[in-house]
């Protein structure tokens, strides 16, 4: 059967429930959390609330997924990572949530999303990206992928970055 | 960079207590005093190792969006086109890959439309088709690395 593929857009997320007190908070810390023995209190005091409401507040955030990850953020390259490949796989829409999460739960993937491919010129539905020490490093990693996950038949590039010209952390602005 | 920072890095990583002193707390995780560990992570800070202390926010959650966007750069426009898409303040990372699609950008906006409005311009600036290919599903985001 011929069949048309019509790949979904994706939906757009449920927008947070924050109130400005939050927002100001959020907009404190993108510079960082205060290296201080009472870093919360130091905040609120910039914002004019109690330590108690800054912790409150903060555990709202992180339970409610706004904060992704509380903690630092490391440049891999200064820690000796340094290849990194993105790798790109074109999967059966129908097995793309296993496979991905069978992918996912390898510790030396560190994203792996699925976006929407762009035919005729880009036929990759799932991407990975897979850091190393060095390249051949990478190489065995996603042979250890593909043996693991059951990808032997599927089609697959490995994508090395040679030159970075630009990382800044994302900003949220109001 | 010695053992106690890698340790210290891979510790934080896991992430940060939401207590009256935080610190303290990971200090004694670690066996370590308070006052040592905040001035390993003012080093760490200032020599680079690490860019950020702090959350990372789901800015999508926040009315943001984010995209992965390609484009096939014919190499000798490359460093032209570079000048251009790294001009967007809204363009988070660029990076140069091997490959027929050799330039991918990261566009993070504070709205989806954004996201269009800007590849429109680039691609307008640059004469070159670009590929927008934003996040549709997510199977992991630990971007954990072990020291």
């Amino acid at each position: 059967m011929d069949m048309k593929i019509k790949y979904r857009e994706p939906l757009l997320p449920a927008l947070a429930e924050i109130d400005e007190k939050d927002e100001a908070l959020i907009l404190l810390m993108q510079t960082g959390l205060p290296l201080t023995p009472t870093p919360y209190s130091a905040l609120g005091n910039e914002v004019g609330m109690t330590e108690e409401e800054v912790i409150s507040r903060l555990t709202y955030l992180n339970e409610s997924k706004i904060i992704k990850r509380f903690g630092i953020v490391v440049r891999h390259h200064e820690l000796g990572y340094r290849a990194n490949a993105m790798t790109v796989w074109n999967i059966d829409d129908d097995k793309v949530s296993e496979l991905g999460a069978c992918m996912g739960g390898f510790d030396f993937v560190t994203l792996c999303y699925r976006r929407p491919r762009r035919l005729p010129e880009w036929p990759y539905n799932l991407f990975t990206m897979i850091h190393g020490k060095d390249r051949e490093h990478v190489l065995s990693n996603i042979e250890l992928l593909v043996n693991q996950c059951d990808l032997k038949t599927v089609e697959h590039e490995v994508l090395f970055s040679t030159k970075r010209f630009k990382q800044r952390g994302a900003i949220y602005r109001k | 960079m010695d053992e106690l920072d890698r340790k210290i890095i891979n510790v934080l990583q896991e992430g940060f207590p939401l207590a009256e002193e935080p610190y303290k707390v990971v200090a004694i995780e670690l066996g370590i005093t308070e006052p040592e560990l905040l001035s390993r992570l003012e080093k760490l800070l200032s020599d680079k190792t690490l860019t950020r202390f702090g959350p990372m926010y789901d800015a999508e959650k926040l009315g943001g969006a984010f995209s992965l966007v390609a484009i096939k750069v014919p190499e000798e426009e490359f460093d032209k086109v570079t000048s251009i898409v790294n001009s967007y303040d809204e363009v988070a990372h660029n990076y140069h890959r091997e490959h027929e699609f050799n330039m991918w950008y990261v566009l993070a906006t504070e709205s989806p439309e954004k996201i269009d409005e800007i590849n429109s311009e680039i691609e307008h600036r640059t004469g070159l088709k670009v590929f927008n290919m934003p996040k549709l599903d997510e199977y992991y985001i630990g971007l954990k690395l072990t020291a």
